[in-house]
């Protein structure tokens, strides 16, 4: 793949500033407003957030890329491509895509075929508008993009872009992926896209419980291990090179580690004991886990090799699930059951400084967004004999440890884990009658199934 | 006559060498005495047929006596001069006749080997294995807990004696917990599980090195249905012959 050439215009700062520092705001601005939300509906258990709180999304249009050949050997490619491309920005969650019924029956396939006030005007409305063509010739794939300002009829092009690639599915859909990673940085205050992100998970499609990978998206679902045993808690590096995760071994549980530009396990140390829960330092140093080696539970940091592993936590009881701060590397957040109930806890890197920051139930399985502000978590608020309490997905403001409940919709939902940009959470659930894999907007919006054939469960979402 | 005296003479003492084999005296027949002619001589036979039978059969022991006034068979008693009679030994039996008359004792032997089929009790290591499912019980936890409960005390107490009496039994104790709790907490817990059996059975006297633990968490559960008698039958620390 390569790009030949691009074409963007920052002729209109003015205008697109405005819009980026809108969304700027709209997207930092929502998981404050969604907190400060609490007082407001304090008694009130469920909160819904979005466009009801003030915040307004870019309104964008996307029509179906042109074709500018036509072959109909290849006709499933603009489809995919046209799909992928919508649904990325769809789920991109900061924008208000408008239906293409609404559409004008003339779409642009180029900049000069662009009839601004059609796209401006009612019924469209759109302030944003991206557009282009597809073609493929002989084996060659080829793409071309724009982004405009619809409302800036005399300098509208805040993006221009061409791809070349082999004429596949795969191609097509990975060129979308870029596309809309370009849009959604342009308007989404800076913030990389995920559309090229991965999320690994475990499977037990091949009869075992082992490690698999998928798009962000759901798509491309691949098996990555073949141990014949369980493997659990699969967490991909920061730079996507390699998956750690724990595995029943012969005569206990062990970290393994998995290289996915070798496509082997590589050499990890076997501590003994019972190790779980593996997670990466987000400099990829470090290693934080669980290790029994000494009769008790506890939580260790180690080097990325495994090398020059130390306790630090001492206290009776299970210990497990670290997380680190991926803005600082500095805390660790994790599950406790010293005082009984499984809670969250938090402490510097060294051990010190032990906060607790869940007041009953059962919580477990903590993430930590990547700005460093939130925990999400599952919680059993209500627990105890006579209450059922569903375990939900909760989002936690850990200075204030505020909190609302992300997830209403029942069955028991586990291990969430943010997307890079800090905007989606990907969880497991079992509200459709079996466990599988869905993701939601932080906010709780949009929540979607990704996976469904076999049970799958304990979703990490890659770094970038 | 005297020649015939002397062969009968000869043939006894064969004979008798011969079925008693060591087992009597060997009597060196006296210089032959004048006459008047010495009254004739015992002679005996003794068989059984089958002179082989498996355990609980009978034979039947068959006997001819000559010149004897007094027969006895060891096991028998006195018995006539020629008859059978049936037996049943219960292991294998030597049957010993003795015949006594004027001209002397005379003696037979007949064999009877009983196969005893081989005792039940194989090996004895099967023993240790089996002794050890019936008699080592598992122990069961509370939700979320993973201290030895009181009402698990005695079974535990029981295990550690069991296990002191068999010191050479090695076993594994796996830590197991019900479908609620989350993946990676209840793996952390069932370790917590079959380290807290560990440690009640090494303060109770029982070898550390003898034990080896691992957690399962939820994921190889005993019973699979959502309600509290299949949650409880989770929770436990199970016990594992280790061969």
């Amino acid at each position: 793949m390569k790009i030949s050439w691009e074409r963007a215009s920052f002729t209109r700062m003015d205008n697109r500033s405005s819009h980026s520092s809108s969304v700027l705001l709209a997207s930092l601005s929502l998981l404050v407003l969604l907190l400060s939300a609490i007082y407001a509906f304090a008694q009130q258990d469920w909160i819904r957030t979005g466009t009801g709180l003030g915040v307004e999304k870019v309104k964008l249009a996307v029509p179906d890329f042109k074709p500018s050949t036509t072959d109909a050997k290849n006709a499933e490619l603009p489809k995919a491509f046209n799909d992928t491309l919508w649904n990325d920005l769809d789920n991109a969650g900061i924008f208000d895509l408008v239906s293409k019924s609404f559409y004008p029956m003339a779409v642009p396939g180029q900049p000069s075929e662009v009839k601004f006030d059609a796209w401006s005007g009612a019924p469209v409305n759109a302030s944003m508008m991206a557009f282009g063509n597809l073609g493929v010739t002989g084996e060659n794939l080829v793409v071309q993009g724009w982004l405009y300002d619809v409302k800036n009829t005399t300098s509208p092009q805040v993006l221009g872009k061409q791809y070349q690639d082999k004429a596949s599915t795969e191609a097509a859909r990975a060129i979308a992926h870029k596309f809309a990673n370009e849009i959604i940085f342009r308007l989404g205050g800076g913030i990389p896209g995920i559309a090229e992100s991965k999320v690994v998970f475990v499977s037990t499609r091949s009869g075992h419980k082992e490690i698999w990978e998928m798009d962000y998206d759901g798509a491309n679902q691949h098996q990555v291990t073949r141990l014949g045993s369980v493997s659990l808690s699969p967490r991909i590096s920061p730079d996507g090179s390699r998956i750690a995760f724990s595995t029943l071994t012969k005569s206990e549980w062990d970290i393994l580690m998995y290289s996915l530009d070798l496509n082997r396990i590589v050499s990890f140390p076997r501590y003994g004991g019972t190790n779980l829960s593996p997670a990466w330092s987000a400099d990829g140093t470090r290693l934080a886990y669980s290790s029994s080696r000494g009769g008790d539970p506890e939580i260790y940091v180690a080097d990325a090799s495994g090398a020059n592993s130390r306790r630090i936590t001492n206290a009776p009881g299970p210990d497990v699930s670290p997380v680190w701060n991926p803005k600082t590397n500095a805390q660790i957040a994790w599950v406790s059951g010293r005082t009984g109930l499984p809670q969250i806890y938090t402490m510097e890197a060294d051990g010190t400084n032990i906060q607790r920051m869940t007041d009953q139930g059962y919580a477990v399985s903590p993430a930590w967004s990547p700005n460093g502000q939130f925990l999400t978590l599952a919680w059993i608020r209500k627990y105890g004999p006579g209450e059922p309490g569903s375990s939900d997905i909760y989002l936690m403001d850990i200075a204030s440890k505020q909190w609302v409940q992300l997830t209403h919709d029942g069955g028991r939902n586990d291990f969430p884990s943010w997307s890079p940009d800090g905007r989606h959470i990907v969880f497991q659930s079992n509200r459709s009658g079996s466990l599988q894999i869905w993701t939601m907007l932080a906010d709780g919006t949009k929540q979607t199934q990704l996976t469904t054939q076999g049970t799958n469960s304990q979703p990490n979402w890659s770094w970038k | 006559m005297k020649q015939g005296w002397m062969k009968s003479i000869m043939v006894v003492f064969a004979l008798s060498a011969i079925m008693t084999l060591g087992a009597c005296k060997k009597k060196v027949a006296p210089p032959p005495p004048p006459p008047p002619p010495p009254p004739a001589a015992p002679t005996a036979s003794l068989t059984a047929n089958p002179n082989t039978v498996d355990k609980g059969q009978a034979t039947t022991l068959t006997w001819e006596t000559t010149n004897a006034t007094d027969i006895n068979i060891d096991g028998v008693g006195a018995v006539k001069p020629s008859g059978s009679q049936q037996v049943t030994p219960t292991e294998s039996t030597t049957y010993h006749l003795t015949a006594k008359g004027p001209g002397g004792t005379q003696e037979a032997t007949a064999r009877v080997t009983v196969n005893t089929p081989p005792p039940p009790p194989p090996a004895p290591s099967a023993t240790e294995e089996e002794l050890f499912s019936q008699n080592v019980k598992d122990v069961y936890f509370d939700y979320d807990k993973y201290d030895i409960r009181g009402d698990q005390a005695a079974a535990v107490q029981a295990d550690a004696q069991f296990l002191a009496q068999h010191p050479n039994i090695n076993f594994v104790i796996e830590g197991h917990c019900d479908e609620r709790g989350s993946t990676e907490y209840n793996l952390a817990l069932g370790d917590n599980r079959s380290n807290a059996v560990k440690n009640a059975l090494t303060s109770a006297g029982v070898n550390a090195s003898r034990i080896k633990t691992i957690s399962y968490g939820k994921e190889k559960p005993f019973c699979t249905e959502s309600n509290e008698q299949c949650w409880q039958q989770n929770r436990r620390g199970h016990f594992v012959y280790q061969k």
